[in-house]
């Protein structure tokens, strides 16, 4: 057996576990949640194919409509929202010195905390006084009480922020790596040639920082999309509420999988939300290259 | 906690340190840095508070206490729930760790044919989001009697398309001469892998180790979906389930929220440069 014949055995038999495990539980349940999405089903009875059914039925169904302008909503609002704030954190934050690491280590930590654990505590400082922070601190300062989670109008912002409060940190180190690997040169050569801030900000900064933002456009575009965490932990009985204001696309697959067990109908709802993340970063992607 | 070092001809950047602007940009960032900080100082500070401290919004108790974090661990399996989050996030830890590493270094040292082909298979399962497969995974798990088991929460994680992706990455830059000459001195193909190439790459292991395990130890829809034992749940259920019941009394749901948070701000402050070498890195190749 030549050398390069049993190097090539050698390496099957390294990704033989690994290639059973990607197909098992990686590639045959994407598949199979198309089949389950065709059917209707409630794990008790056997399956039942119904075609197109729970398709249509989702056409019809006003939560399902909800659940997908709110998860547009944390998108359209978070996303942008957290790049800001982040970028001009990171801008700055870049140019100082003096502590400059327990700063950025207090803007990321955040980042590392479970979810959950951070949604309780936003939950408690929303709470109506005299038991919440925000509003104890309102009333302090001579304003009225707020309702936060539990307006239908304010719940969705309130529930955002622990969101786009907990992403901030990761945002800000990678700004600020991307920062950090713009050749000084191109700075030097901008001071000699006598441009302003803003100048240097719109002409070398921000075009060199292209693929940073193309990156955490979509990286944080996908994590908006994907909130459950905060809004299942901030809300009555996980329930997405105040009548549904808060609920997002994945906490009404959760709902319908595992509270209504209509394994079908979830199935389903898991396919649209698969087509609009994927629709999502295709879109941005090629937004931000042809620019 | 030491700062990036700044590189020779950074002076542009810092000029504004010498200019009087700085001292307001920089009293800024630092109230930034605290109003991010107080949700945590918060929790943690009322977590030693007694009930009818609660509601005050002085952040230092009169009185600290740690009768609550002794009552829930008297009153809740919050000490089991740690005991499964800890064990779980371990053991996918070490099979990520292992196999990842395997694949990607497979990936990135043997030339054959079909290379390229399970590269990319292995890709575009980063394209299919978790939320796609829980309804598939529930099905698969209630079939082979997986709920409620530490095997049900562990196995979709057992190997990740993304740390194949780092590890072949981390591979690639390292020289094939070394396994050359590991193999002309006869050691084996996996003796190689081991003793060889793996201890080149520590600093991507150390990274992928220390993602993997925060990113089990927070995770929270499958190990929901997958468990409805009480005694199964990993700490963010179980954590999830105490503070609904205990809505009211909020020093004992700090305590709980504590308690999950505290390992990972211990691990952070351990391992700080690591995990912020590691976001950049898996950050700007991923």
């Amino acid at each position: 057996m030549t050398i390069e014949r049993k190097l090539a055995l050698r390496a099957w038999a390294f990704l033989a576990a690994p290639i059973v495990f990607f197909c098992l539980i990686r590639f045959y349940p994407a598949f199979e949640s198309f089949g389950i999405a065709f059917s209707e089903w409630n794990l008790l009875s056997p399956p039942k194919f119904v075609g197109f059914a729970n398709f249509q039925r989702m056409l019809g169904d006003p939560v399902f409509w909800i659940a997908f302008k709110n998860t547009f909503l944390y998108l359209i609002i978070g996303a942008p929202v957290s790049l800001l704030l982040a970028f001009v954190v990171a801008y700055y934050l870049d140019q100082v010195r003096f502590a400059h690491g327990l700063i950025r280590a207090c803007y990321f930590i955040p980042h590392l905390t479970t979810t959950v654990a951070m949604a309780w505590v936003w939950r408690w400082f929303y709470q109506p006084p005299p038991v919440g922070l925000f509003n104890n601190l309102l009333n302090t300062v001579g304003f009225g009480t707020q309702p936060f989670l539990r307006s239908t109008f304010q719940a969705l912002p309130a529930v955002l922020a622990p969101a786009i409060w907990a992403g901030l940190g990761f945002q800000i180190v990678l700004f600020m790596a991307g920062l950090r690997a713009i050749p000084s040169s191109y700075y030097e050569a901008a001071r000699i040639d006598g441009a302003g801030r803003w100048m240097v900000l719109r002409e070398i900064t921000l075009p060199q920082l292209r693929p940073t933002i193309v990156f955490l456009v979509v990286i944080s575009s996908i994590g908006f999309l994907r909130i459950f965490d905060t809004v299942f932990n901030m809300t009555d009985n996980g329930a997405g509420g105040p009548l549904n204001s808060t609920k997002p696309l994945v906490l009404y697959i959760y709902e319908s999988a595992f509270r209504a067990y209509q394994m079908g109908y979830a199935a389903a709802l898991t396919i649209v939300f698969f087509l609009i993340l994927l629709a999502v970063s295709l879109v941005q992607l090629r937004l931000m290259r042809s620019q | 906690m030491s700062a990036i070092p700044f590189d020779d001809g950074q002076s542009w950047r810092t000029r504004l340190a010498a200019s009087p602007g700085w001292i307001v940009i920089w009293t800024l960032l630092v109230i930034g840095a605290i109003v991010m900080m107080t949700p945590l100082l918060y929790m943690i500070a009322t977590s030693l508070k007694q009930p009818h401290e609660v509601f005050e919004v002085n952040i230092i108790p009169h009185e600290p206490t740690f009768e609550n974090y002794t009552y829930i661990f008297q009153n809740s399996p919050f000490g089991r729930w740690f005991f499964n989050s800890f064990v779980t996030s371990t053991i996918v830890t070490l099979s990520v760790l292992f196999f990842d590493s395997l694949i990607g270094y497979t990936l990135a040292k043997f030339e054959f044919r079909g290379r390229n082909i399970v590269f990319i298979a292995i890709l575009t399962t980063l394209m299919i989001p978790t939320e796609m497969l829980v309804v598939p995974w529930y099905v698969m798990a209630k079939n082979f009697g997986w709920l409620n088991s530490y095997w049900g929460i562990m196995f979709p994680g057992l190997m990740t398309g993304f740390g194949v992706f780092l590890m072949r990455q981390f591979f690639m830059g390292v020289p094939n001469d070394y396994i050359d000459a590991a193999r002309i001195d006869g050691l084996g193909e996996f003796a190689i892998f081991c003793k060889v190439a793996l201890p080149l790459v520590t600093p991507a292991l150390s990274a992928l180790a220390i993602f993997t395990f925060l990113g089990n130890w927070t995770a929270f829809l499958w190990p929901l979906i997958v468990t409805s034992d009480r005694a199964l749940y990993t700490l963010p259920v179980g954590l999830a389930s105490f503070s609904s019941e205990n809505l009211t009394a909020w020093e004992l749901v700090m305590a709980g929220a504590t308690i999950a948070t505290l390992p990972t701000l211990i691990v952070f402050i351990i391992f700080q440069r690591y995990i912020i070498r590691g976001v950049v890195l898996a950050g700007l190749k991923g």
